[in-house]
């Protein structure tokens, strides 16, 4: 090791001495204090680390710590999508958080913390690495879900999520440990040329699927999916639009490190198993949200959908579908954190509107948040020039380019149908509002909040518009994952180019 | 080469969006919303009259070109451009935004500006899908033209508004979903994105003949839903019964006919023509069932739906004959169509707005209170139901006599009976909305057409003679429109490929303007 590696994980340390700092701070401070600057001291701690990451492109992409994690184009664009969702979600906790809180402090530094198991998943290439980082992050991310201590569901969904999720990582562990001893290593890049060696190929293969069965947990991907809906309506919003993009964006990276990189040889096994998830998914998540009366519980449906939307992706060929994945998780984020953003400013921290109902007249009563509601339901449907049109569009187009053409079908009439529904709740908020609703309280909104729904507006509308600069992005981590050979085209570009001679 | 025929579509374009803005940015005070939603319209139409006065008539391909790479990676290109085909349909959704605009004037009491700014965004839609010569390009402003539609069909619905703006947008959001994996089947096959590329490969390549099948029925099927093509329509009805006035006109019919010559027809001919005898039955039956079911219907707007189904079936029988005389009587039509349904519409929404209702029951002997509404809805009904020297007449003529003499003498029978049933029902309606004994709504004082109407409805009716007595001043210039679609032209060395009815190729487009 030489010094120089602790650059490799500098956003880390950065967001590990926020986290340290505002707990510190938090113990210090007399009781009676407002926590609130700790949040701003948040917000700045992951500001800093989003222009460490970016800094990161200047260093010689590779190894560091004994090749243990790494930072290339893959994990910068994982880290600044990371930091910026929890940028994005302190920014909504500041202005939400009820003020007489007494644990805002403990709020601030577990979403800090949270932020470093996420991105130090994303850089590590060593799988015992990867087990430590997916615990720093799932257990704030457990206590966070349970911050409504006062009502009974936030108990319940912190524990819910705490037991299943330990037992879906018990899975990925032992999945570890038979990888370990098929190929007496856990590096990534060492398993990739040992797997297809090992003497047993069947503990190979129950290792990959013991490992996809913790990961895909975590996505909340069907048949895995029966936490996400009881955790979402039992956390507090803020946390949800969390909850709901930057872990997901972390185990969606280190999906695509574990089955594109590392076993790369097992295509054959991986590609149907996940092409059945992704159909399940999509299809479990559209039809159960189809009947929700309750908004988060389904917008954690349609949250598994679009985790099938992105595993349709993984049908393409590597870099192909690398790039989709990582711009379909881009895009996803941005929509689906602004659309929690703009309920949690509606009803509160406290869920006080729940259901779809209590969405009425929304436009009415505030033209401002209600436009918003509409504008990303219109992106999570799809509709283009919006970031998640260019999300399913680049997520299908790999599967059809990898073959995969009634994946692609079954994807676009499953978005077709979650149209219903999304249709639902902006049709709701667009009607008149009746007359007993006047006692809801308007939603104010403050300069924070402000700046965090105009981010994932902004990220919305260049997504959907100017998608080059991300693509790009996305295309070069998919290369640093995957270098394209030599005699594969270029991404995206037509397999076979029609010769005019042809039809001799 | 004028200076402004770079920029002028892009400038149709971005004028309504940046009206939309306006609209969505200024206070909704007093009529503000109205005169600038107006003001943008009128300048839009005002651009959109550059392409006419600036058209080279009987040049081939496509002017007022633009292409320019917008994203690299898929390679979609901002390629707009417009032929003689699109050319007039840009005029025409011009034309309309403002009679849109009036006809909403003093019906939209509420959140002005969430309407005004979201008919505008429509406007930009509609004016995308006629001029985008990018097959992504396309997709995206068809689909976005669905969003503001849904939103306002269910903002001012008249009873059940968001049961209709739901069945409005599943109906033809599902559709473009197979659309949409046939135009990436296209590119993954031919990296190409563009109109003009895939014309020229697809009629040389050498593609797997069922795959090009089932990608072609995927783009008929989307445009056949957005027509609608019977047995499609289902959600034609609730949506002309729900949808207000400005939207409900612009909704069917033009986009999706459009669509179908341009992309379907235009882009598999010989897919077009193998499926050609089942669209013309459906066609024909589309005529009869939608004319016998507007006979019967007791509430005006489905009337009107119905009526439109029979009418935009007849376009589809002339889209199918795959002849070129065909193609030009149904770009005649669609146009002709467009005025006449816009003004019918107008005066429709008028009567709703005074009266309250749409029950054709209600209504009787109006003509004595409302003498110029009467005047108008009559010459639009004569218009509607082809009556010689108005619009209607000259696009069914064409239409009918190309059935009968290159198609098909049985099927082009048959669809003539559409103009004796288009005849009564419309007859019928004018007669129990305006004659007849005064009804109780009668004896309600209601003021007559308000100078905004008539300030709408005065160039309808100019057109609607217009287009009847002198058709040679738009038949001219489609009539080169329908060149892209010709074999020659685009399949120069092989003309074989495209297996188009030979007499095609013959037939002198002359024949049909007598």
């Amino acid at each position: 090791m030489n010094h120089s590696d602790i650059y490799r994980i500098l956003p880390e340390v950065i967001l590990t001495l926020t986290g340290v700092a505002i707990m510190l701070i938090d113990a210090t401070l007399p009781p009676n204090w407002p926590r609130r600057p700790l949040g701003w001291v948040g917000a700045i701690g992951t500001t800093i680390a989003l222009w460490a990451s970016l800094w990161q492109l200047s260093l010689p992409q590779g190894a560091g710590f004994f090749g243990t994690v790494e930072t290339s184009y893959f994990t910068v664009f994982f880290h600044v999508l990371i930091c910026g969702i929890i940028l994005v979600a302190l920014l909504l906790s500041l202005d939400t958080l009820p003020a007489q809180s007494h644990h805002q402090g403990e709020f601030y530094a577990l979403v800090v913390f949270g932020a470093v198991g996420m991105c130090l998943l994303t850089s590590a290439i060593e799988l015992l690495v990867v087990f430590i980082a997916l615990e720093i992050s799932s257990i704030s991310t457990y206590i966070l879900a349970g911050y409504r201590k006062s009502t009974g569901r936030g108990p319940e969904a912190a524990l819910k999520y705490f037991l299943l999720g330990s037992f879906a990582t018990a899975f990925l562990l032992y999945g570890i440990a038979l990888i370990f001893g098929a190929t007496g290593t856990t590096q990534i890049y060492e398993i990739a040329r040992l797997a297809p060696l090992a003497q047993n190929q069947v503990l190979v293969v129950v290792a990959v699927a013991m490992m996809l069965v913790g990961i895909l947990f975590k996505v909340s991907a069907a048949p895995f999916h029966i936490w996400t809906p009881d955790v979402y309506e039992g956390a507090p919003s803020p946390v949800v639009a969390l909850l709901s993009t930057a872990p997901k964006a972390a185990a969606f990276a280190l999906l695509l490190r574990i089955v594109y990189e590392a076993f790369p040889s097992l295509h054959s096994f991986w590609s149907p198993l996940l092409w059945v998830v992704a159909v399940l998914s999509m299809t479990v998540g559209n039809l159960a949200a189809l009947r929700q009366q309750n908004v988060k519980r389904m917008l954690a449906y349609s949250s598994i959908a679009h985790a099938g939307y992105l595993l349709a992706a993984l049908a393409g060929a590597a870099d192909i579908g690398i790039a989709a994945a990582s711009f379909y998780a881009a895009a996803y984020a941005a929509m689906n954190v602004g659309i929690f953003a703009v309920i949690t400013l509606v009803s509160g921290y406290d869920d006080k509107c729940p259901l779809i109902d209590d969405f009425r007249g929304l436009l009415y009563r505030a033209p401002m948040l209600g436009s918003l509601l509409i504008f990303f339901l219109i992106s999570l449907i799809g509709i283009p020039f919006t970031g998640g049109f260019f999300g399913k569009f680049y997520s299908f187009s790999s599967a059809v380019d990898g073959g995969a053409i009634a994946l692609a079908i079954i994807g676009l009439l499953n978005s077709g149908l979650a149209a219903a529904y999304y249709l639902r709740l902006a049709v709701v908020s667009a009607q008149r509002p009746t007359a007993d609703e006047s006692a809801v309280p308007r939603p104010a909104v403050g300069i924070a909040v402000g700046a965090a729904l105009g981010m994932c507006v902004a990220a919305t509308l260049a997504l959907g518009i100017v998608p080059n600069t991300t693509l790009h992005a996305a295309q070069n981590g998919a290369h640093t994952l995957q270098p394209p050979p030599e005699t594969q085209p270029p991404v995206l570009t037509p397999a076979v180019e029609v010769e005019p001679q042809a039809s001799h | 080469m004028n200076v402004y025929d770079p920029i002028i579509l892009t400038l149709i374009l971005l004028v309504p969006l940046a009206g939309a803005a306006l609209v969505a940015f200024l206070p909704d005070r007093a009529k503000l919303p109205n005169w600038i939603a107006l003001f943008t319209s009128l300048v839009t139409f005002a651009f959109t009259l550059h392409l006419p006065a600036h058209f080279i008539s009987g040049q081939p391909g496509f002017q007022f070109e633009v292409n320019r790479p917008w994203i690299e990676n898929p390679a979609i290109a901002y390629h707009v451009g417009v032929d003689s085909l699109s050319l007039w349909l840009v005029v025409l959704t011009g034309l309309l935004a403002p009679v849109g605009v009036l006809a909403s004037w003093n019906v939209i009491q509420s959140r002005r500006k969430v309407f005004y700014s979201l008919f505008l965004v429509q406007q930009t839609a509609m004016f995308g899908v006629f001029i985008s010569l990018d097959l992504m390009l396309y997709y995206g402003f068809w689909e976005l033209s669905l969003a503001p539609m849904a939103v306002l069909i269910a903002m001012y619905g008249r009873k059940n508004g968001p049961r209709a703006a739901l069945k409005f947008f599943l109906f033809t959001f599902i559709p473009s979903a197979p659309l949409l994996v046939a135009i990436l089947w296209l590119y993954s096959r031919t990296g190409s994105f563009d109109f003009t590329t895939l014309q020229v490969l697809l009629a040389h390549g050498s593609f797997p003949s069922g795959a090009i099948f089932w990608v072609s029925l995927a783009f008929l099927f989307a445009f056949a839903v957005k027509v609608p093509v019977f047995p499609l329509h289902g959600w034609l009805g609730d949506t002309f019964a729900e949808a207000p006035v400005a939207m409900a006109m612009v909704v069917a019919g033009k986009m999706g006919l459009y669509s179908m010559l341009r992309f379907h027809v235009g882009l598999f001919p010989a897919q077009a023509r193998y499926v050609a005898p089942v669209m013309i039955a459906l066609g024909v039956i589309g005529i009869l069932y939608g004319a016998g079911l507007a006979l019967v219907q007791r509430d005006f707007w489905r009337l009107l739906a119905f009526g439109a189904l029979s009418h935009f079936s007849l376009v589809i029988l002339a889209i199918y004959g795959l002849t070129v005389t065909g193609w030009n009587g149904a770009v005649y039509q669609i146009l002709s169509l467009g005025v006449v349904e816009g003004a019918i519409f107008v005066l429709l929404g008028a009567l709703e707005s005074r009266y309250g209702t749409s029950e054709i029951a209600a209504y009787g002997g109006m003509a004595a209170r409302l003498p110029h509404t009467a005047t108008y809805f009559v010459i639009a009904t004569l218009t509607m139901i082809g009556l010689p020297l108005l619009g209607n007449f000259i696009g069914e003529f064409i239409i009918l006599s190309t059935t009968f003499t290159e198609v098909s003498r049985g099927w082009a029978i048959a669809a003539a009976v559409s103009v004796i049933l288009s005849a009564s029902y419309m007859l019928w309606l004018v007669q129990r909305l305006f004659y007849g004994p005064e009804s109780a709504l009668a004896e309600r004082p209601a003021p007559d057409l308000r100078f905004g109407e008539l300030a709408a409805l005065t160039p309808l009716a100019v057109l609607m003679l217009a287009m009847g007595v002198a058709p040679n001043l738009w038949l001219n210039s489609i009539q080169s429109g329908v060149h892209p679609l010709e074999v020659k032209d685009f399949a120069h060395e092989h003309p074989t490929v495209l297996i188009l009815p030979s007499i095609v190729l013959n037939h002198s487009t002359r024949g049909a303007r007598r």
